[in-house]
Order: structure tokens, then C-alpha cells, then sequence
């Protein structure tokens, strides 16, 4: 018997067809006949447009249409809010202007470059009214939050914090705050769209959930959902930006069947400011109390985001404080305050992470007033079961986690008290912080096709967003039929393959992961039964939990020498392949549970005393986050969490100017993100973790958890290395001077 | 962008009977202009490349080095010649951009790099006197963070982001110009302007005219000169604040100092009154603070940039500290 693959950090099966240029990614997929469009964005944050001048615009030689309020199509589902991840859409249906940078108008022409030139040249006049910009100012305005989305309740109360407040002889109450920050992911939001006549379309479109842009988009032009299909083989990055369908989808769909041509659309770096969401800025303000031994006797956590003029989307930011320590009295709440901005959505580790920032530095703070290690007193209030679920949980292994990843950065060398650590003229930190994320499961579907050579190919809608799903589901199907990784071929990314979920909250793994292992062990049961109805099978007659699989055939347990290869097998039958499809629904056993990833995410930063600069030195984190699917794919999830959990704390900051709304940081020179130089040597370890109830794969997701925590360990080590608490991120160097 | 010639220059004839008309403009390694041309801030209706011109050596010459225009910045960064004797303008341009960018960047694009002010960039903004002379200006009441605390105008106060000009500036370089009405020099103190009423302006340079050259003039302090630059991440990001430092020392005794700074003026900054406390001096850690507090007399802040002041001050004394060995 050969070692199952999965577990195994083998290499990505789409590796090289990236790294050649083979995969193509949405907006370079060959389409004959194809013409391009430009967006043009508003100037101003709010009002109305009062004159549109096309004239030049439409004077560039190649112009084939400019789009506007005044000639767009009224189309019947265009302010239509589905529910889940779907948002409210501006498609050029009126001529208000609800934020700045919005769509206000679309350039269509023979190339890109005349379409880019007169898009540049369409002007409007507005009549300006006053925007709603200064989220801090209008916090007296906020309103409770009606949930907190796909994360339940938006308060959730237990205990009595008054009472435990005033018995507590040591408490902290401090307010941290988060700034806007955008996804940006490598590969910009783009596709192409080709209508087959008036009322089918095909969307090649870089996305996170082909099937929400299949929805949104027969409901938008009031078509079919069957006539919509949706391709996204390849993704370059999404973080959630990619999880809804945005405007510029539609915008480019109405624009191809303006021009009757295909039409492909491209957003610019600074588009991606403003029209396909961003993580909300919060405010969060924290109150603990703890008895003087280091019991947790009280947590309240309200959590202030923003949110646009016409829907809501809401910053979860206090849900991990419910669940994640041991304490009888908790309250949390989410209330948001609307601004006129784009509508903020989901970005990695929603909720979590910015939530996390919070804690886990408040959690510091009262550690240090307590003159406790912060490791001690986190252990000193472990969570044996959830408290805010009252269930014991699927798996745990955040002890495991403290433990090892002390051992190796050498915590216990650790100085209590700041400022006392220095190498050279840099003073020395180290701070740390719990990780968590939640395990999630949607239903998702699968077929799986056994084919008379013994191959085996293996289709789900779901998209690969970067993550390696093209690889893990290869090596779940590859298991189950003993086959060798080239044998088996995914095809994902096409509506036209069976249903699947968002690849977003980390649950892709888990959801169509599990879809695949069902309908593949479905499909195994089905060659058994026909191997043993075969007279000319040397397993005829035997039982079917006898057989197993090895090397491409089937094996009696008890005589290896009886073996039916599937590829004789098939031939055999006479069939061309044998094929299972199925839906999965999301595992029973977990309703009695909860399931989450845990971690522990410790921190050294160097940090000049005299310039302020902090550089983060190194980091050693530990994860047990059930099984792991494929070591070298999770260990990039990681490690790419962790990078963006060093940048939200030290530099992703989208500024909007404080007058007109529009983003001032609108490159990669002013939107700073880590480079090279900024990461050092991240020590990230497994910790292995076996949990039969969360899933059928037992994988509890992985994308996600690196960024929680993160970013305050580095806070929390900033503070260590100089007795300095920053409360508001990004730490920027003027907050140390 | 808009539809624009593109004429690849022979000489320097065609280079400036071409590049003197009013649409055109000159391109060397393109790292600022074919930025600026895709966000539609230069809008040129000729593009005259200069990249055959015969201006990329570097030679030591009876007074210095002369360093052709064209040189790109990486080669410049790592001739042995500067590394030895004008190490602060190798840690200058290695302190700037990537390597990617260096290896198209030349010298006198170096020079003429236009400013990052994110108002300036965006043709969505209308008040930006150097985009559009008398529109006013966006910076001053909005987010000025990155901007000057030093030559600033009420019409303007973006900041000169090069690094290579402020180590140019500290070792009192001489650019060579060539224009229709023949070749001049002129002091690097007096090549870039300040924006006063003319933000539009940014150095001396006439139509048509070109940089040929810089001159380093022959010194031993560059032997004992630092770049210390302080900015947001560790590579790749402009400077917050940052000194250009050359120490002429006799034993433990400045005999004279030059320091400049960057990513705080709208220019590069000589800082002569730190210049001067630090003459006759003894190399010490009291004498550099109390030098590097004058360092940027005279600033003014708006909201979001104050913290300059303090980090400009703290820079210098770095830089000193680490030209004289101290650090």
C-alpha cells in the first residue's frame, strides 16, 4: 500500500501552468472579436450629477459607446439585495453619486487604450452635497447592528457585568481603533464577457463564488439562472473583495450587450479603492475586570464600524471575544455608523482580525496589571468548552499550541516588565497573542467520474482562489481510489460543474473537500458492487467490506492475489466510465459541537528608539487547525496570514481624503504593504490535531487564522520593546516618537 | 493616456530642436513619466527618448568625477569609485525604490523626479498648482502626512522625494546642463527651485535644455559620510525624513560639516545652522543633538505632518553619528 497523499506537502498540481503563463486568468482568456471598457468615477462623495459632457469622449477615434445614466438600460432586478454576501450595486440606473470614485459613466471602444482615453475625457458637474466622512465624529449616531451577518446575533449578553465589575479589583477599560484597509489582491477584479444572443451570457470573471455572479447577474437583467454561466479557472488573489459580485460584473455584462460584442473590463489599481469593497474602519472599545489570581471576571466588548448610505455590511470584531476565554460575564455588541462610502465586505479573517487587534492587546494590558506572564494568564483562563456555544468542542489543541511555540522562541527568557531588552541601540520586545478562527462547513456538491483507463477526473464549481483547492482535492479523490496524484485530473471554476459554496471563511477545504471525499467513496462503493456481480472478477462473490483499494485496483483484504485493476474492471463492463455525483450536506455530528481553529502567534520586534521604527524579527507561531491536507499549501496559508497580520498592524492604512472621500493612498507607493525586507524568518508550526466530528475530511480551515492575532502580538511586542501602548493602527513610526 | 510620437533622439541636436516644443517631453528611464502619463498627469503629444545619447560613463575627471546623465542609478550605486570615496550617495540611491526601478532609473531623471503628493496624481483632484497652475492647493487642508515642513509655499508644499539628491546636496554637487544657447553649470543648491508662486517650476532647466552631467567635486569626507533614512517599511517606501551627512574630520575634530535632508522640504534641504554648530567640534553624541536640533529651523507644519520636525532632527544625528563611527 502506498502512503495516502493527504498530509503530504506535495507540490501544487497547477504550478506549472502558472508559472509558464498557461493558466489564463479571467481577463485574458482568448475571445475573438473582443473590444474593452473603462469605468469613469465620480469626483465627488455625494449628489447628484448635474451635466455629463461626452462630447470628447465620444470624438476618440474607436469609441463604439459611452454608457451613462442617460442612455443605460432600466434593468429590472438592478436594486434587488439578494441575501448572504450580496450587495447593492450602482449600474448607472439614476444620476445620484452615493460615494466618491463610484461608477458614473463606462468607455467602450476598439482598444484599450482608446477606451482608457475616453474615459479620461467624459467630465461631469455635479451638484455637491455634504458628505458624511468623520466615522469618529458621528459615533453619537451609531445604530445597534440587526446581526452580525453570517456570524449570528450582533449582541450576545451572559452573566452580570455590573456586578462583577464592582467585585473586581482589577480592570482595564480602553478604546482601539482600526483604520479602512483594501484587499488588493495581485490579480486586479476583471472579465469578459460574451452574450449568445439576447438572453444567455458566458462571464469569464475572477471570483470567489461563481454561483453569487451567476445569481446576481440573471437577477440584474431578469434572465434565467441556467442561461448565465460563470468561468473562473484561475483567481489571483481575492481575501474576500472577489466573495460578491460588484458593479463593474454588470457594468461590463451591459456594456458587451450595448456594443453587441464581447467585452472585456479591467478595474485599475485605483479603482480597487473604491469598487469592490474594503474592511471597515472600527472603533472597539474594551472593558476586562479580572480577580487579583488572574480569573477573568468580566469582558465587554462593543465594536463600532462603518458602513455606506444604502447597505449594510457590519465588522463582526467582538464575536471571537464570546467564545475565546473562560469567563462568566460577557457582553458584546456591533453597531455601525453610515458613512457616504463604498460599502465594506468581507477581508480576511473578517471579524477576527481586527477583533483579535482588540483582545488580544486588552488581554496584555490587563496580563501586564496583573504582573502576570501573558501566556499564564491566557492558560490561567482557558476555555475547556465554548462558553458562549455551552458545547464542548469538536478539538483543541490551543495549550499544545502556548506550549510548543514557547518552547522555541524561548519565552520563558521573557522580561516582564518594558523597555528592559535591547540589542545594540535597538530596544527588544516580545509580545504574543491567541489565534483563532472558526471551522465552518456549508453543503457543497461534487461528481467524480472513474474513467475505463483507470483515471479518475473529479469536478465542483468551486474556485481556486491561490489556496492550492485544485491540489488538496486531488489528493482527497486520489486516496480514496489508491491512485498516483497524475492520474487524477479536477476541473473547477465553471457553473456549468455541480454547486458549491463561497470560497470564502475558510471553509473550502471543509465543505467541497468533504463533497469530493463523499461522492469519490460513493463511487468506489459503486465499483465494488460491480466488481462483485462480475463471474469474470476474481473478487466475484466476495463481501463488499472485504475489498480494498491499492495501486489502482481492487484488493481483497485477506488474499492480495485477488485484485480487479478499474481499468480492467470498466472495460469489462462495458462501460465508458463510471460516474457519482452527489450533494453534501454539512456533517451531522457538528451540531453537538464547536468547531474552531486555534493558535498561538508569538512576536520579536527591534524597534529604534530614536527614528521609532519597528521591524518585526521574528515570528513563531503554532497552529492546530484539525488535519492538514497538504502540508506545504497550509504552510503558505500560514505564512501568508501571518505577513498580513505584520501589515495590519504596521502599515495597510487606505487614508480618504477628509473633504471629497476619495482614497489618497491609491497606489502601491502610498498603500503600504509588507515587502521582503519587512518579513523575516517565520517559524510556523503544525500542531497535529485529529477531529472526527467537524468534517468528513477532518480539516478545520486554515485560510484565515494567520492574520488573527497577528497583528497584536507585533502591537503587544511594540510595548514591550518600549513601554509605548499603541491603541490605533497602523503603528507608525510618528506614534512612537 | 493619450495618443503621443515617439521619436528615439540620434543626437543632441534632434534631442533638442525636438524636445523644446511645447507637448514634447524628454524620457530617460521612464520609472516617473510613464507613471505619470498612465495616470494622465502628463499628457505629451511627443516623446523624445534619450537613451542613445552618449551620457552613461562614469570618469574621474581633474577635479572629480563627472557621472554621465544616462547612467542608471544601479550602476552608479555599485562603481567601486563611489562606494570608496562618496559612500553617502551609494547608501542614498540603495536607500531609494527597488532594484527593478534602479536598473531603469538614470542619474538626471534622478534629478527631475516629480513628487508624490497623491493630489498631484490624481487628475480627479482639482486644486494642484503644479498640475494646473492658480487651481490652489489640495494638500495643505487634506492629508498631508508625507508632506514639507521646510520650503513649503501657501501654494504648494509637496515634497522632492529623491534620495540621490540629498547625498548630491551634501557633497555640493555640480550638474551640467546643455541647452540651444550652449552649456552652463549650475550648483545643486541652485538647481531645484522652491515653489513659491510657481509650483509648476521645479528647477532651472529651460525648454530643450538637458542634463549632461553631474560633477563630484574631489573630497576625502566622503570617505566619512552616511545616508540614514527613515520611512514607513524597511525597503521600497519614500523617506519620511532623511540626512545626507560628509564629515571632514581632523582626528576627533569636525573640521567642517555638510548635512542635507529629504522627504521633509519641497527641495532637496541643505541645513547650514547645523552645519555650522558642528564646526570646530569634537565628535560626541551631545554635540550632534544639540547640531541636529537646528536641522529643521525654520519648519512648518500642518496637522499631519509635525512629527517630521523631530524625526528630520533625529536623522541628522543618526547620520552624523554613523559618518564618524560613533553609532
Amino acid at each position: 500500500m502506498s502512503a495516502p497523499l493527504v498530509g503530504q506537502g506535495v507540490d501544487r498540481v497547477d504550478a506549472r501552468l502558472k508559472v509558464t503563463g498557461k493558466a489564463r486568468y479571467a481577463a485574458e482568456v482568448p475571445v475573438a472579436n473582443v473590444v474593452y471598457a473603462v469605468i469613469v468615477t465620480s469626483g465627488i462623495a455625494r449628489g447628484r450629477i448635474a451635466q455629463l459632457d461626452l462630447s470628447r469622449a465620444r470624438s476618440v477615434p474607436g469609441v463604439l459607446e459611452i454608457l451613462s445614466h442617460e442612455n443605460a438600460p432600466q434593468l429590472p432586478g438592478a436594486k434587488v439585495k439578494q441575501e448572504g454576501v450580496d450587495r447593492v450595486l450602482q449600474l448607472l440606473q439614476d444620476p445620484s453619486v452615493l460615494y466618491a470614485d463610484q461608477p458614473i459613466a463606462v468607455a467602450i471602444a476598439d482598444t484599450l487604450e482608446r477606451a482608457q482615453e475616453a474615459a479620461a475625457l467624459v467630465t461631469a458637474t455635479y451638484g455637491t452635497e455634504t458628505a458624511a466622512l468623520d466615522m469618529p465624529a458621528l459615533l453619537p449616531k451609531a445604530y445597534e447592528a440587526k446581526s452580525a451577518g453570517p456570524r449570528g446575533a450582533a449582541s450576545s449578553s451572559r452573566g452580570d457585568i455590573a456586578a462583577a465589575l464592582k467585585a473586581a479589583p482589577v480592570s482595564i477599560e480602553q478604546t482601539y481603533t482600526t483604520p479602512v484597509q483594501n484587499h488588493h489582491p495581485m490579480e486586479m477584479h476583471g472579465l469578459t464577457v460574451v452574450w449568445q444572443g439576447s438572453d444567455h451570457l458566458t462571464l469569464y470573471d475572477t471570483s470567489q463564488g461563481i454561483f453569487g455572479v451567476r445569481k446576481k447577474v440573471s437577477t440584474v437583467f431578469g434572465i434565467p439562472p441556467e442561461n448565465v454561466r460563470v468561468i473562473s479557472h484561475y483567481v489571483g488573489g481575492g481575501f474576500g473583495s472577489k466573495g460578491s459580485p460588484w458593479s463593474h460584473v454588470v457594468l461590463c455584462a451591459m456594456a458587451a450587450r450595448a456594443v453587441g460584442r464581447a467585452v472585456r473590463l479591467v478595474l485599475t489599481r485605483q479603482q480597487m479603492c473604491s469598487l469592490v469593497g474594503h474592511r471597515p474602519q472600527t472603533v472597539q472599545k474594551l472593558l476586562l475586570a479580572a480577580q487579583k489570581d488572574g480569573t477573568l471576571s468580566a469582558i465587554r466588548h462593543t465594536t463600532y464600524s462603518e458602513t455606506s448610505s444604502f447597505d449594510e455590511f457590519v465588522e463582526p470584531s467582538g464575536v471571537q471575544s464570546r467564545m475565546l476565554y473562560a469567563c462568566p460575564n460577557v457582553q458584546t455588541s456591533h453597531h455601525l455608523v453610515r458613512l457616504d462610502v463604498p460599502t465594506p465586505t468581507f477581508m480576511r479573517a473578517p471579524g477576527e482580525s481586527s477583533g483579535t487587534f482588540a483582545l488580544e492587546s486588552a488581554m496584555d494590558e490587563l496580563a501586564y496589571a496583573l504582573k502576570m506572564d501573558p501566556i499564564a494568564f491566557r492558560l490561567k483562563n482557558y476555555a475547556e468548552r465554548d462558553p458562549h456555544e455551552d458545547k464542548p468542542w469538536s478539538s483543541k489543541s490551543l495549550r499544545e499550541c502556548y506550549r510548543r511555540a514557547a518552547d522555541r522562541f524561548g519565552w520563558q527568557k521573557r522580561k516582564l516588565e518594558p523597555r528592559t531588552m535591547r540589542e545594540g541601540n535597538l530596544l527588544v520586545g516580545w509580545g504574543m497573542a491567541t489565534a483563532t478562527y472558526p471551522a465552518r462547513q456549508s453543503g457543497s456538491s461534487a461528481r467524480v467520474r472513474l474513467n475505463q483507463d483507470g483515471s479518475l477526473l473529479v469536478q465542483a464549481g468551486s474556485q481556486d482562489i491561490g489556496t492550492g483547492t485544485y491540489t488538496i482535492l486531488s489528493q482527497i479523490a486520489a486516496d480514496v481510489f489508491a491512485l498516483p496524484l497524475e492520474r487524477v485530473t479536477v476541473e473547477l471554476g465553471d457553473t456549468a460543474l455541480p454547486e458549491t459554496p463561497v470560497s470564502g471563511g475558510s471553509q473550502t477545504a471543509s465543505s467541497t473537500g468533504s463533497a469530493v471525499k463523499h461522492a469519490a467513496l460513493a463511487l468506489r462503493d459503486d465499483l465494488i458492487a460491480l466488481a462483485l456481480a462480475d463471474a469474470a472478477s476474481p473478487l466475484h462473490g466476495a463481501k463488499p467490506d472485504e475489498i480494498t483499494v491499492d495501486s489502482g485496483a481492487l484488493v481483497h483484504q485477506s488474499d492480495a492475489s485477488k485484485r480487479d485493476g478499474y481499468a480492467s474492471l470498466l472495460t469489462r463492463s462495458g462501460k465508458p466510465a463510471l460516474e457519482r455525483a452527489l450533494k453534501n450536506e454539512e456533517k451531522a455530528a457538528r451540531a453537538q459541537y464547536s468547531s474552531h481553529s486555534f493558535g498561538a502567534q508569538l512576536v520579536e520586534v527591534h524597534v529604534d528608539p530614536d527614528l521609532g521604527q519597528v521591524r518585526v524579527k521574528r515570528v513563531v507561531s503554532a497552529f492546530a487547525a484539525g488535519k492538514i491536507l497538504n502540508a506545504k499549501t497550509a504552510r503558505s496559508q500560514f505564512l501568508g496570514g501571518i505577513v498580513w497580520g505584520i501589515g495590519f498592524a504596521l502599515f495597510e492604512h487606505t487614508v480618504r481624503d477628509p473633504r471629497t472621500g476619495r482614497v489618497v493612498t491609491r497606489d502601491f507607493a502610498d498603500y503600504h504593504v509588507p515587502v521582503h525586507a519587512d518579513i523575516p524568518e517565520l517559524d510556523v508550526i503544525l500542531v497535529p490535531e485529529e477531529d472526527p466530528y467537524v468534517n468528513e475530511v477532518g480539516a478545520k480551515g486554515i485560510g484565515e487564522i494567520g492574520i488573527t492575532g497577528s497583528n497584536a502580538a507585533v502591537a503587544n511586542a511594540v510595548w514591550h520593546a518600549t513601554g509605548r501602548r499603541v491603541r490605533d493602527l497602523p503603528l507608525t513610526l510618528d506614534k512612537l516618537l | 493616456m493619450r495618443a503621443f510620437d515617439y521619436l528615439r533622439a540620434s543626437d543632441v541636436e534632434t534631442a533638442q530642436s525636438s524636445g523644446s516644443k511645447p507637448d514634447a517631453r524628454f524620457i530617460a528611464g521612464g520609472t516617473t513619466l510613464v507613471d505619470l502619463l498612465r495616470l494622465n498627469v502628463e499628457r505629451p503629444a511627443l516623446l523624445v527618448d534619450l537613451a542613445r545619447l552618449p551620457w552613461s560613463t562614469l570618469e574621474p575627471v581633474a577635479n572629480g568625477v563627472r557621472i554621465g546623465a544616462l547612467l542608471k542609478n544601479t550602476e552608479l550605486a555599485y562603481h567601486p569609485l563611489v562606494v570608496r570615496d562618496y559612500a553617502v550617495l551609494s547608501q542614498a540611491l540603495l536607500a531609494g525604490a527597488s532594484p527593478q526601478i534602479r536598473n531603469m532609473a538614470s542619474v538626471g531623471g534622478n534629478l527631475l523626479q516629480r513628487t508624490r503628493c497623491s493630489y498631484f496624481r490624481d487628475v480627479a483632484v482639482e486644486a494642484c498648482n503644479k498640475r494646473s497652475p492658480g487651481s490652489g492647493c489640495a494638500a495643505r487642508e487634506g492629508y498631508s502626512r508625507a508632506h514639507a515642513v521646510l520650503g513649503g509655499s501657501p501654494h504648494c508644499i509637496a515634497v522632492n522625494p529623491s534620495d540621490m539628491c540629498v547625498a548630491l546636496a551634501a557633497l555640493e554637487a555640480t550638474i551640467e546642463l546643455q541647452g540651444p544657447r550652449g552649456s552652463r553649470h549650475v550648483a545643486i543648491a541652485d538647481f531645484h527651485t522652491l515653489p513659491g508662486d510657481h509650483p509648476e517650476i521645479e528647477s532651472v532647466l529651460e525648454p530643450g535644455e538637458l542634463v549632461t552631467s553631474v560633477l563630484l567635486p574631489a573630497t576625502t569626507a566622503g570617505r566619512q559620510s552616511a545616508y540614514v533614512k527613515a520611512r514607513d517599511r524597511a525597503s521600497f517606501a519614500f523617506a519620511l525624513a532623511s540626512a545626507a551627512v560628509v564629515l571632514d574630520l581632523d582626528g576627533k575634530q569636525i573640521r567642517r560639516a555638510r548635512v542635507a535632508l529629504g522627504g521633509v522640504a519641497t527641495k532637496p534641504w541643505r541645513c547650514p545652522e547645523t552645519e555650522n554648530a558642528l564646526v570646530g567640534k569634537s565628535v560626541s553624541a551631545t554635540t550632534f543633538a544639540e547640531a541636529a536640533s537646528h536641522a529643521a529651523s525654520g519648519a512648518v507644519a500642518t496637522n499631519d505632518n509635525r512629527f517630521k520636525i523631530r524625526l528630520a532632527e533625529r536623522v541628522v544625528a543618526q547620520a552624523l553619528a554613523v559618518a564618524a563611527g560613533t553609532a
